[in-house]
C-alpha cells in the first residue's frame, strides 16, 4: 500500500526510490565499463524500506548504517556525485577517499560513520541516541542493519542498554536473508524462529513488516519515531525483503537488467528470466504499480521523472570519474584529530 | 600543595574535568558506587546519576556506545574494570573509536577516554593482572598513557579528557595507594620526564617500572654507577627525542616494562632508538620485561614474573661489563 502522504511528498518519495535504484545501476554499469572500485554491496530491492523510513527524519536526527549503505545515504539527501566519488576513491568523495563504499559518512546530513563489521553500528547508534537524550534534544537515531547482526553479541548488549536507559533509537533490521529467497524467515544460521522475539525479551516493542510495502514501513517507522521523540524508548522493526538476484554474485551484476519501469503497467514487457522478481518481489515496481493504480501519477509522468533521475546519475558518474584521486600525502593525514 | 594517593588524584582529575565541561560523563560497571577501588567515589552524588552511569557488564557495547556518544560531541570517560576485560571491547575500540576520524576523512572526532587498571599484583591470576599496552600501540588512532605517580595521574588524565582522540589511560593497581604531591597542572601527552639524571646508562620505564628503575638507580649509585631514569608517561605519542637525547649522552639503554618481553613496547622503542642513535650506542639495547607466560597466580610465582629493581640493576651492570659486582 501507499503511505498516507500529500501528493508532493509521495512524488518525492518515489523520486528518492528511483534515485537509489538508478544510482546503483549506474555504479554497476560503470564498473562493467572499466571504472575500478573495491568490492561493494548494493541496496537494490530494499528501496521501499529505506526511502519511507528515512523520509520521516528531521535534519538533526542521525543514522548509522552498514556496508549496504548507498540507499540510506542518498535518502538523507547526499549528493550522488560525491557518493560515487567516495566509492571510486576520489578526493571529492564525502570522506575524501578515505572511507570508500563501506564507510561513507556525511556528518552534515546526519549520516554518522558506517561500519563494515557486522553488528558494529548497533552500539554506536545507541551511543548517538544517548548523546541526543543527554543534550535534552528530542532528536532520534535510526540504526540500519541486516539480519546477520542478530547473530552478533554486540546487538544484545546494546539493545539491553537502550532499553534500560530508554534511549531514542530505532533499530531497523532489513532482513534480506537467503532464507527470504527460500520463502522462510529468518535465515539458517540463527536458532530463533522469529527475530522479533529477541528484542521483545528486552522489553523493546518489535514488529515485522513487509519491507517491499512502502506504506506499511512508513506507518510502523512513524510510530517508532514518535515513541522515541516522546521519550518512550527504543523500537525494533524487522523489514522483510527479498534479496535481489544480482547481489548474489561476489560482485553485483545486473542479472535482472536495468529496471524497466514499464513492466509495472505492461506485463508483456516482463522478461522470462527472473519473472517473479518483476511480477511481485521488486518493491520499486510494486510501488510504481500502486502509485499508478491510485491515480496519483500517469505513466508519462513516471517516465519523465525517471528520465530526470537517470540524467542526474549520468552527471554523477561523470563527476566522479572526472574527479582526481586524493593527493598522495593525504594518506598520512588525519590519523589523529588535531 | 596537598599530598594525595593515586586514586584520590584520579578522582580529583575526574571531578575537576566534570565541573569544567558538562560534556564529560563517567560510565562503567559500578562507577556510581565508586567502582571496585573507589576511583569514582562521590562523583554520582556531586554530578548526578545522569552523568555518572552504572552500565551493564557489557564492555563491548559500553565502548561502542561511548564512541557513538563521543562522535556526537560528548566526552565520555569509560572505566573498564580490568584491562584484561578490554578484549571484550576490541572491535569497538580498534575498528571504530580508533578509525572513525581517519575513515570519515576528518568529519568525526572521538574525544573518548578509557580508564583501565592492570598489573600483576595481589595474586590475582592471569585474568586480572596483564599489561597489554603494546596491543594498542599497534593501532593507528589510539593514544596510550601510563602514569607512574599521583601528579601525573591527575595531570595526564586532564589532558586525556580534553584530547579530541580516543585515549587509553592505563593505571597500575599497585600504585593506587602510593602518595605524592599533586600540583594543579595539566600534563601534556607525549612529553617524557627525566626522573633522575645520570651518565652511565639510560633506563626507560613507565607506570610501576619507573619506581623500580629509581630503586635500581639507588642501588647502583652505591657502587658508583649513575643511571638516567626516563618516565615515558605516554607511549603514544612517544617522546623519542628525550630518549635519544639521553642515549646520546649515556651510550647505553635499558627498557623496563611489566608486559611480556616478546612483542612488547620495548621492542618498538629499541628499534626506533637504534635507527635514531646507532652510532651513539656502546652496547646492545636491553629489555627487562616479563617472561613469555600468562601471569601466574601464586605469590611465589608472581614475583618471578614481575621485573623489579634487581633485574634492572643487573641489566645495567651487564651493559657496563660489571656483572661481577
Amino acid at each position: 500500500m501507499l503511505p498516507d502522504l500529500p501528493q508532493a511528498e509521495l512524488i518525492e518519495l518515489f523520486r528518492v526510490m528511483l534515485t537509489m535504484r538508478r544510482f546503483e545501476e549506474a555504479l554497476i554499469l560503470a564498473t562493467k565499463s572499466g571504472v575500478s572500485v573495491g568490492h561493494f554491496h548494493v541496496y537494490i530491492g530494499q528501496e521501499c524500506t529505506g526511502a519511507p523510513a528515512l523520509s520521516l527524519l528531521r535534519p538533526d536526527d542521525t543514522i548509522f548504517t552498514t556496508h549496504r549503505n548507498h540507499g540510506h545515504v542518498l535518502a538523507r539527501g547526499a549528493d550522488p556525485g560525491r557518493v560515487l566519488a567516495e566509492i571510486m576513491g576520489r578526493a571529492t568523495g564525502y570522506n575524501s577517499g578515505k572511507g570508500g563504499t563501506l564507510h561513507i559518512t556525511a556528518r552534515e546530513l546526519g549520516v554518522l560513520p558506517t561500519s563494515a563489521v557486522v553488528g558494529g553500528v548497533v552500539p554506536l547508534a545507541t551511543g548517538a541516541a544517548f548523546a541526543a537524550k543527554q543534550k535534552g534534544s528530542d532528536a532520534v537515531c535510526v540504526c540500519l542493519f541486516g539480519d546477520g547482526v542478530l547473530e552478533e553479541g554486540a546487538f544484545y548488549e546494546a539493545i539491553n542498554l537502550a532499553s534500560l536507559w530508554t534511549l531514542p533509537v530505532i533499530y531497523l533490521c532489513e532482513n534480506n536473508s537467503e532464507g527470504a529467497i527460500a520463502g522462510g524467515f529468518p535465515g539458517s544460521t540463527i536458532a530463533a524462529r522469529s527475530l522479533t522475539d529477541l528484542p521483545a525479551a528486552f522489553r523493546i516493542p518489535a514488529r515485522a513488516v513487509d519491507g517491499a510495502d512502502a506504506g506499511e514501513v512508513h506507518g510502523v517507522v512513524k510510530e517508532a519515531i514518535r515513541r522515541a521523540r516522546a521519550g518512550e524508548g527504543p523500537s525494533f522493526i524487522e523489514a522483510r525483503t527479498v534479496r535481489w538476484p544480482g547481489s548474489r554474485p561476489l560482485w553485483p551484476d545486473l542479472l535482472t537488467g536495468e529496471t524497466d519501469l514499464s513492466c509495472a503497467w505492461d506485463a508483456a514487457r516482463i522478461p522470462e528470466s527472473h519473472g517473479d522478481w518483476h511480477r511481485s518481489q521488486d518493491g520499486l515496481l510494486r510501488f510504481t504499480r500502486e502509485i499508478l493504480q491510485a491515480g496519483r501519477v500517469t505513466t508519462g509522468e513516471i517516465l519523465a521523472l525517471d528520465e530526470a533521475v537517470r540524467s542526474r546519475m549520468q552527471q554523477a558518474v561523470r563527476f566522479a570519474v572526472d574527479s582526481p584521486y586524493p593527493a598522495p600525502e593525504t594518506a598520512f593525514d588525519g590519523v589523529f584529530a588535531q | 600543595m596537598a599530598a594525595q594517593n593515586f586514586l584520590e588524584a584520579i578522582r580529583e582529575g575526574l571531578r575537576e574535568e566534570m565541573a569544567r565541561d558538562a560534556a564529560v560523563y563517567v560510565l562503567g560497571e559500578d562507577v556510581a558506587l565508586g567502582g571496585p577501588f573507589g576511583a569514582t567515589k562521590g562523583l554520582a552524588e556531586e554530578f548526578g546519576a545522569s552523568r555518572v552511569l552504572n552500565t551493564p557488564i557489557s564492555e563491548g557495547a559500553v565502548m561502542g556506545m561511548a564512541t557513538g556518544a563521543a562522535a556526537l560531541g560528548l566526552r565520555p570517560v569509560v572505566e573498564v574494570m580490568y584491562i584484561d576485560f578490554i578484549t571484550l571491547a576490541m572491535d569497538q575500540l580498534v575498528n571504530h573509536a580508533a578509525k572513525l576520524h581517519y575513515m570519515s576523512g576528518g568529519q568525526i572526532r572521538v574525544p573518548l577516554t578509557i580508564r583501565v587498571q592492570g598489573g600483576a599484583v595481589g595474586a590475582s591470576g592471569a585474568h586480572h593482572s596483564q599489561s597489554l599496552e603494546a596491543w594498542f600501540l599497534h593501532v593507528p588512532g589510539l593514544k596510550v598513557v601510563a602514569p607512574s605517580n599521583p601528579a601525573d595521574a591527575k595531570g595526564l588524565l586532564k589532558s586525556a579528557i580534553r584530547d579530541d582522540n580516543p585515549v587509553l589511560f592505563i593505571e597500575h593497581r599497585d600504585l593506587y595507594w602510593s602518595r605524592g604531591d599533586v600540583p594543579q597542572t595539566v600534563v601534556p601527552l607525549g612529553v617524557a620526564a627525566v626522573r633522575r639524571a645520570g651518565a652511565d646508562a639510560t633506563v626507560v620505564a613507565f607506570s610501576r617500572m619507573v619506581g623500580a628503575a629509581l630503586e635500581a638507580a639507588e642501588t647502583l649509585s652505591a657502587s658508583g654507577v649513575s643511571i638516567e631514569v626516563i618516565d615515558l608517561r605516554s607511549l603514544c605519542p612517544l617522546d623519542l627525542d628525550t630518549i635519544v637525547g639521553s642515549v646520546r649522552k649515556t651510550g647505553r639503554l635499558v627498557i623496563a616494562h611489566e608486559a611480556v618481553e616478546i612483542g612488547g613496547a620495548g621492542a618498538e622503542i629499541a628499534a626506533r632508538v637504534q635507527e635514531a642513535a646507532f652510532d651513539y650506542l656502546d652496547a646492545p639495547v636491553t629489555r627487562v620485561a616479563a617472561p613469555f607466560t600468562p601471569v601466574p597466580a601464586s605469590p611465589a610465582l608472581e614475583k618471578l614474573f614481575v621485573p623489579g629493581r634487581d633485574r634492572i640493576a643487573s641489566a645495567v651492570r651487564r651493559l657496563l661489563g660489571r656483572d661481577a659486582e
